[in-house]
């Protein structure tokens, strides 16, 4: 398609333009993140040594880890229910359900979710790291069920009923025929749930207990007493670590598949 | 699926667990963000064998939200003046008589009676500051100290103004330019704020809490600020300068406090006592950029600290004015005002 | 065995069958429901309620049932007289949204379709990767996202620059502080979350099929309209609702690209939980917000159903 190309490659180069201005002012030597004076190190150095900041990026990424995890499950078993079966009273409704989320401001969410929390912690004593994980996976949801869904929709029933008729048993159906074939939505799914968590703030800010910061409660925090460029150093850390390993992956599957 | 399912259950379960097993040499700290010096903390921790959580928090309301649904698992806050108050008010603080600690003795006697805990019965001051504006001398070369430049500008200043995204410290400087008192329910007087604040918010370039990028990036040559933000601009922009404005300014102060139901309520004690030792308080205002309000903490905070400007309030500046919680009606009308300038 | 009895098994089966079938899906649906029940929907039973309340002082509630929330969106009482007259200012901050909102969504689309088209197209071991690659900016911060985005579209900026050293234009554009810097961040915040479910409908689409479809119409922009969008109709759907809801209820990239003057739905609704002391307020403000999104679902879907009953 004309354009297309062109089009594409403008994105991805207005995706990356911030990112490189990122990058670049980590080396600042300023403590500023919009003012460049000159080259630096320290910047890493001080993100390194910054107890705060290394526990809140631990605790960011645990956290996207098993929301992503948790919200791309459910959202596949979902997707499959509301695509897969025939079409049922209620199903706009469970859509909708599904699509919640979405729809309320976070922060009225967020003021609900802390009464909420608070009464059960009342009345269970459970505290810990698993509230917040929770909800996180629950607004990670729709962000995974879209695509999967959207994946399932284009997708026809053919392959899926050839080996039905085969008379293949539905798990060795699914797990041979629908799961490879959905993939693509999987991969698309769980890397939009795994962004929106990692980037999440005013659910957290509530939600959190304490030695429960994230890395973007941590800048929020920051923002009043000016943010430094210690936050671009570990910005650039977790995409160099992300490329990193991403780039073995697909080399390890390279070899694999040879 | 049973082993995802068992994987599940004891993901869950390690989650929950890690954090209720801790007891015993805790101190869980919910403090503004980048506002606590780490050296002090450590310090801390080493002197008492105490294990501390630092968290962070961006206003005084979302500290109180979280605090009144119960249970946070946090012992100390920092609430602002105000919040200190409406926090004694809610029975949400533990009365920890911090006037009877061995350390009591350097607190500063000008902050020992003030309105918001009367005799110091529950908190002792952490920082305190002003809210002012500041000005690039080398834009503006006039009369800094008056809160014109902010309602009525001048010319070379006119687009060129970053106010604070805050209800309360854009009405509060409207009300002192007009020369109303704060916390205000007169209709009329309203009335003339908003038509002051709609007038000039043309001349206004931003509205944004983030008045250090804002002044350093040369988006802006003036900005509602506070005191410490205004110092750490400088540092960048060297003409800048902080005003003290005739028709006031606000003061503020932040304070420790411990929270009624703290799960480390000893040690928690002992931290007051321990922020009211003057090398501490020493160590978080040369980190956090404020003064603090603690007898000979001078002798422990760096030297440009003693001679900033921002910091030491010149001769004849009027005095801080550290605003009270207004009532719900005032509020109420404050909001309207904030809605329809900003609609 | 009877034609009778044959029959009966047959229903037998096909109700089993069904009743499998059932099984399945509520096993299914099971973990996603659960976990949004309990933690989206019993909370939203929470704000509903709220609502109807009175605001405590401090923040809070008071137990005291008032529809006053619902009509302070369209009325004012007491501001500077005691009469009810209509009150515009939170209707233009909803329509200023919602024009954004849907600025956005359009602009997501017009760039998104093309991207995952490319995608789509690549080699099927690059397909991965290539997603990765549009995700990645977004596993940084929001915020210094944004300081960088402010540095590269001020007066002085990165695009100015270029721009005039290109000789493309004599002075610089002034797009910071603008609507057009407000809807140049919500595209670039939101692109992904149009890029990839769109991405994830194409992707099987078998590109030697729309090649053969050029060769025989010859009209390019036919075979985009007549072959590719209606196959990838799902994930511009899911993309679209992906886009828009959130970018009504976004506010930190707006404020700091637009210069904060302006109030967003998003902000103007969590100031009522903050400084203005109003949860009731916030609360019905919210549930107006999520009605409408509702609305606009529920048209999405009956557009859709008579569409398809059209055609089929």
């Amino acid at each position: 398609m004309p354009g297309f190309t062109a089009t594409a490659w403008l994105c991805i180069v207005a995706l990356y333009l911030p990112i490189l201005v990122l990058i670049v002012f980590s080396f600042n030597e300023n403590r500023s993140v919009v003012l460049w004076t000159g080259f630096s190190l320290d910047w890493y150095a001080k993100a390194l040594e910054n107890d705060g900041i290394r526990h809140a990026a631990w605790v960011s990424v645990k956290i996207a880890l098993f929301a992503t995890v948790i919200s791309t499950i459910a959202a596949t078993m979902a997707a499959l229910a509301t695509t897969r079966t025939k079409k049922f009273a209620g199903q706009g409704l469970v859509y909708g359900i599904i699509n919640q989320p979405l729809m309320i401001p976070e922060i009225v969410t967020a003021i609900a979710t802390l009464s909420l929390f608070a009464l059960v912690k009342k009345i269970t004593g459970l505290t810990g790291i698993g509230y917040l994980m929770l909800a996180h996976a629950a607004f990670c949801i729709p962000f995974a069920y879209m695509p999967i869904r959207a994946r399932l929709e284009t997708m026809t029933l053919t392959l899926e009923q050839a080996a039905a008729d085969l008379y293949a048993p539905p798990l060795k159906v699914f797990t041979l025929v629908t799961l490879p074939l959905l993939g693509p939505g999987i991969v698309a799914g769980a890397m939009l749930a795994f962004v929106v968590s990692l980037d999440d703030v005013i659910i957290t800010l509530m939600i959190a207990g304490p030695g429960e910061t994230t890395l973007p409660i941590y800048i929020l925090g920051a923002i009043r007493r000016g943010v430094t460029p210690e936050i671009n150093a570990v910005s650039t850390i977790l995409v160099a670590v992300s490329v990193l390993l991403v780039m073995l992956l697909f080399v390890v599957q390279r070899r694999m598949q040879r | 699926m049973k082993t995802v399912l068992r994987l599940l259950a004891t993901a869950s379960a390690v989650a929950f667990a890690s954090s209720a097993a801790m007891a015993a040499g805790e101190l869980n700290i919910y403090n503004w963000g980048n506002y606590t010096s780490p050296e002090m903390i450590k310090k801390f921790e080493e002197k008492f064998d105490v294990k501390v959580n630092l968290d962070g928090y961006d206003s005084n309301e979302a500290m109180l939200a979280k605090v009144k649904a119960g249970d946070t698992g946090y012992d100390i806050v920092v609430p602002g003046d105000y919040m200190v108050k409406v926090m004694i008010g809610e029975g949400l603080l533990e009365e920890v008589k911090p006037n009877t600690m061995e350390n009591f003795k350097n607190v500063d006697p000008k902050w020992v009676d003030v309105w918001w805990d009367p005799g110091r019965n529950y908190s002792v001051p952490y920082q305190w500051g002003t809210t002012s504006f500041t000005v690039d001398t080398a834009v503006y070369d006039g009369d800094i100290d008056t809160l014109a430049l902010l309602f009525d500008p001048p010319e070379v200043l006119q687009g060129r103004i970053n106010m604070l995204n805050d209800m309360n410290d854009v009405i509060n400087a409207g009300l002192r330019y007009l020369g109303y008192g704060r916390c205000n329910g007169n209709q009329d007087e309203l009335r003339e704020v908003l038509a002051l604040l709609s007038k000039a918010k043309p001349h206004w370039r931003t509205m944004d809490y983030a008045v250090i990028e804002k002044l350093t990036s040369k988006d802006v040559d003036i900005s509602q600020s506070w005191n410490g933000a205004a110092m750490r601009a400088r540092a960048q922009r060297p003409t800048l300068k902080y005003a003290y404005p005739k028709e006031g300014f606000t003061g503020w102060m932040d304070n420790v406090a411990v929270l009624k139901g703290a799960p480390n309520l000893e040690n928690a004690k002992l931290f007051i006592n321990f922020m009211m030792e003057p090398e501490n308080a020493g160590l978080t205002s040369n980190f956090a950029r404020y003064a603090n309000g603690i007898l000979g903490s001078d002798k422990f905070m760096e030297p440009e600290m003693l001679s900033a400007p921002e910091i030491v309030m010149p001769a004849g500046a009027p005095e801080p004015d550290f605003v009270t919680p207004c009532p719900q009606e005032v509020v109420d009308l404050y909001n309207k005002i904030w809605t329809q300038l900003k609609q | 065995m009877s034609d009778r009895e044959a029959q009966t098994a047959l229903a037998a089966a096909i109700a089993q069958n069904r009743r499998n079938e059932r099984l399945t899906r509520a096993w299914l649906l099971a973990p996603a429901l659960t976990l949004i029940l309990a933690i989206s929907i019993l909370p939203l039973a929470i704000t509903v309620v709220y609502s109807f309340l009175t605001p405590g002082t401090y923040g809070g509630v008071t137990w005291e049932f008032s529809t006053d929330s619902y009509v302070q969106f369209l009325f004012q009482r007491d501001i500077f007289d005691d009469s009810l007259v209509f009150n515009s200012a939170y209707v233009s901050i909803f329509l200023r949204s919602i024009g954004l909102a849907l600025g956005a969504t359009l602009g997501a689309l017009i760039l998104g379709f093309p991207t995952a088209y490319f995608i789509a197209t690549k080699p099927r071991e690059q397909r991965n990767i290539w997603l990765f690659l549009i995700t990645l900016p977004f596993w940084t911060n929001l915020l210094i996202r944004t300081y960088a985005m402010l540095l590269i579209i001020r007066d002085e900026g990165l695009i100015n620059i270029m721009l005039m050293k290109a000789g493309i234009i004599s002075s610089p554009l002034t797009i910071l502080y603008t609507d057009t810097a407000v809807f140049i961040g919500l595209i670039y915040s939101f692109l992904p979350f149009m890029v990839l479910p769109i991405y994830a409908s194409l992707e099987k689409l078998d590109f030697s099929l729309v090649e053969a479809g050029y060769d025989l119409y010859a009209n390019r922009l036919k075979v985009l309209f007549h072959v590719i969008v209606p196959l990838a109709k799902p994930g511009i759907v899911a993309g679209c609702i992906l886009v828009f809801i959130p970018g009504l209820g976004a506010y930190i990239t707006p404020e700091l690209l637009g210069g904060g003057k302006k109030l967003m739905i998003g902000n103007m609704i969590a100031m009522q939980f903050g400084a203005s002391r109003n949860w009731p307020f916030g609360s019905a403000a919210a549930l107006i917000l999520m009605a409408l999104v509702i609305l606009v679902l529920l048209a999405n879907a009956l557009a859709a159903r008579k569409g398809a009953s059209r055609n089929g």
